[in-house]
């Protein structure tokens, strides 16, 4: 016991003595936390407060039109834009527009739809009545009607869910208004009150949607936002990225010549590797804590939401122990097979970096491709994150972790026996 | 009749990248209380051959036997009972020579009581006193030299492995080195030491085994050596007599 708290006590000192050390595990996180919030909720308000500017060329002049207008105005994405230079745009001009890149899209209401769309309604309503008997003669003079075209101008630059997004949209208001208007024929013909004057037929939607975010025992869930995403996914990259400073101990003690004197000490491999393992343990557990506090005390004060920790400090406490001991569990087994700072710290790096990208540490991972889905099972990062997940969103408790924790333990375990025999062999030379 | 300390019986070591034995079929014992001069040119196979007496590397064949006691069966028994001194500086260029030797001492099992008394005044009788807290990147090559020794004795050894020990030193740091390690061996340490000084040999060590591509080619008193070869005045006369006077690169 006494050996291990002198390990442990010289790997602190080894640690307090290297500044860069330091600031990769402390600063970095920090600095990364804070940015990339403040990034992705700029984003996030981007996308659900600053309205699109869209050109609107209105060459209907009708009710159609209007109601189109009406729509767009109401809704929250766009801001329409009818008149350049005090004169109204043209089909040509908003295309050109579009072309240069000065807007996303245009769109352009055909001449006569709103006359068109009636005449169209009227006539159909008619031949069904006709067909039931209860009008004659009604459509003794019908004339052709030409399917309409609106004309929506895309810039190339705008991506595809973008572009179905609006055309879903504006899809609907056609149906909505073609809807009304069947609805106004049929009152027009069999009643003698006019629909805008006694409307018979309820034209509002019959089916519509509710959001509920499912929370056991209480009725309202927390809704997840960009600081409950980046305050765990960020806790774990700062933590894993002690797999840096950990192997390059590691691979320096190795170099020293300290590794070959404590060899011939009748100490263990294991005994080394506990001292760091605890140090660098402590090292993840102030690392989650100052992620916390910045989470919980300094964000609000940046304009960001707050993080509710609520009463799962425990439980998440736990996720973070036994993340930590997945990193180090990393960190040891790259400073066992490196040779060199050279090869451990780019390696380290660049590891964290994919095992984060793949773990949906940056993307969700049910926004990836099939197959990246199955290979984020792969990373512990992902493990992390989704017990961090089922304490922060789903409430989990420590029993509803406990596959997931497991699983960084069994990392853990692995990773630390592959470096022992690997070490074992090696000195077998 | 002095007690055999270290019983090495036909060992040999061949790596497992290597196509020849770096120590090929060597038999040697040593008593206590010698100090034992291992003496050859570069890749004679000389750290090999320490490097399996303190356990580092295990031999492909043969047997070797550290006061009766075998790694195999008792490796923490003879960790216990020597010290080693590596050719580099084997210690924590951050830490001060006063927690690099705390840490170390503790890694032999000393209690922290015996540690705060002994690491004064080792450091003390080295010289280095007054440099005890500092960080040991401030010390020249010869301060650094010295700390390293003290790493390896702290606990006391019974036998004691130096390899290369006044390599890059001062003619001051290697004169406090050696005094320190005769006034050790009058206290009963075995020293076994490898050296490319011949003359630190001839006047430091009691015994000395030459030893040249694995094998040991001679073995006797520096005295007995110089005596035994025709028209050799010094060690290094008889050493080039022996082992040739042709460059020995290894890559």
């Amino acid at each position: 016991m006494r050996k291990l708290i002198s390990s442990t006590y010289k790997e602190m000192l080894l640690l307090s003595r290297d500044i860069g050390g330091l600031v990769i595990l402390f600063v970095m996180p920090l600095v990364l936390i804070i940015t990339i919030t403040l990034i992705q909720d700029g984003s996030f308000k981007t996308i659900n407060n600053t309205k699109v500017p869209i050109l609107f060329v209105d060459n209907d002049k009708g009710t159609i039109s209007n109601e189109i207008l009406k729509n767009l105005n109401q809704s929250d994405a766009f801001e329409i834009i009818t008149q350049q230079d005090n004169t109204l745009i043209t089909e040509i001009s908003a295309k050109a527009s579009v072309l240069k890149g000065n807007y996303q899209l245009a769109v352009v209401i055909p001449k006569n739809l709103s006359v068109d769309l009636q005449k169209k309604v009227t006539q159909n309503v008619s031949k069904i009545l006709s067909e039931f008997g209860v009008e004659e003669d009604s459509i003794a003079t019908e004339e052709p009607i030409i399917a309409k075209e609106i004309n929506l101008y895309f810039d190339p630059a705008v991506q595809k869910s973008f572009k179905n997004a609006v055309i879903n949209n504006i899809d609907k208001m056609i149906s909505k208004i073609e809807s009304k208007s069947i609805y106004e024929a049929f009152q027009e013909e069999l009643s003698e009150d006019s629909y805008e004057d006694n409307p018979l037929l309820d034209t509002t939607n019959f089916v519509s949607f509710k959001e509920i975010n499912p929370k056991e025992g209480e009725a309202v869930a927390t809704i997840p936002n960009s600081t409950q995403h980046n305050v765990p996914a960020w806790t774990l990259f700062a933590i894993f990225f002690i797999v840096i400073p950990l192997s390059i101990n590691i691979v320096k003690e190795k170099n020293q010549g300290t590794f070959v004197r404590l060899r011939t000490n009748p100490v263990s491999y294991l005994t080394v590797l506990g001292g760091k393992t605890i140090t660098y343990l402590i090292v993840c557990l102030l690392q989650f804590l100052l992620m916390l506090a910045v989470g919980v005390y300094v964000l609000p004060y940046l304009g960001l939401p707050a993080l509710h920790v609520g009463s799962n400090f425990v439980t998440l406490f736990v996720v973070a122990l036994f993340s930590g001991l997945a990193a180090i569990g990393f960190g040891i087994l790259l400073g066992t097979v490196s040779s060199t700072p050279e090869q451990s710290a780019p390696f380290g790096a660049t590891s964290v970096v994919i095992l984060a990208a793949i773990g949906g540490v940056w993307v969700p991972v049910f926004l990836m491709p099939k197959f990246m889905q199955l290979v984020s099972k792969i990373s512990p990062m992902n493990w992390g994150l989704n017990a961090f997940y089922d304490v922060f969103l789903r409430q989990g408790g420590v029993i509803e972790i406990l596959p997931e924790i497991g699983l960084l333990f069994l990392f853990f375990i692995v990773t630390v026996a592959i470096s022992l025999i690997y070490d074992k062999n090696k000195r077998a030379v | 009749m002095s007690q055999t300390v270290i019983h090495i019986e036909n060992v040999s070591k061949q790596y497992k990248t290597a196509d020849f034995f770096s120590i090929n079929q060597l038999s040697l014992d040593i008593n206590q209380g010698e100090i034992y001069g291992l003496l050859g040119p570069n890749g004679a196979g000389k750290t090999t051959l320490i490097s399996m007496l303190c356990g580092l590397l295990k031999p492909t064949s043969g047997s070797i036997e550290i006061n009766g006691l075998t790694f195999k069966k008792d490796a923490k028994k003879i960790k216990q009972a020597i010290g080693v001194v590596p050719q580099e500086y084997a210690l924590y260029p951050t830490l001060t020579a006063h927690e690099n030797l705390m840490y170390f001492g503790a890694m032999y099992g000393l209690s922290s009581a015996d540690l705060k008394k002994k690491v004064p005044e080792s450091l003390e009788q080295l010289g280095l006193g007054k440099f005890a807290h500092k960080k040991i990147n401030t010390f020249s090559g010869g301060m650094k030299r010295r700390v390293n020794l003290i790493a390896g004795i702290l606990h006391q050894p019974k036998i004691l492995f130096l390899d290369e020990p006044t390599v890059g030193v001062d003619v001051q740091s290697k004169n406090v080195i050696i005094e320190h390690l005769k006034s050790l061996n009058k206290n009963g340490t075995t020293i076994i030491y490898t050296s490319h000084h011949l003359t630190e040999a001839q006047k430091f060590c009691t015994q000395v085994a030459i030893i040249d591509q694995g094998k040991i080619i001679t073995i006797g008193t520096p005295e007995a050596l110089i005596e035994n070869t025709n028209e050799a005045r010094n060690l290094e006369e008889v050493f080039i007599n022996l082992t040739g006077a042709a460059l020995r690169d290894y890559a």
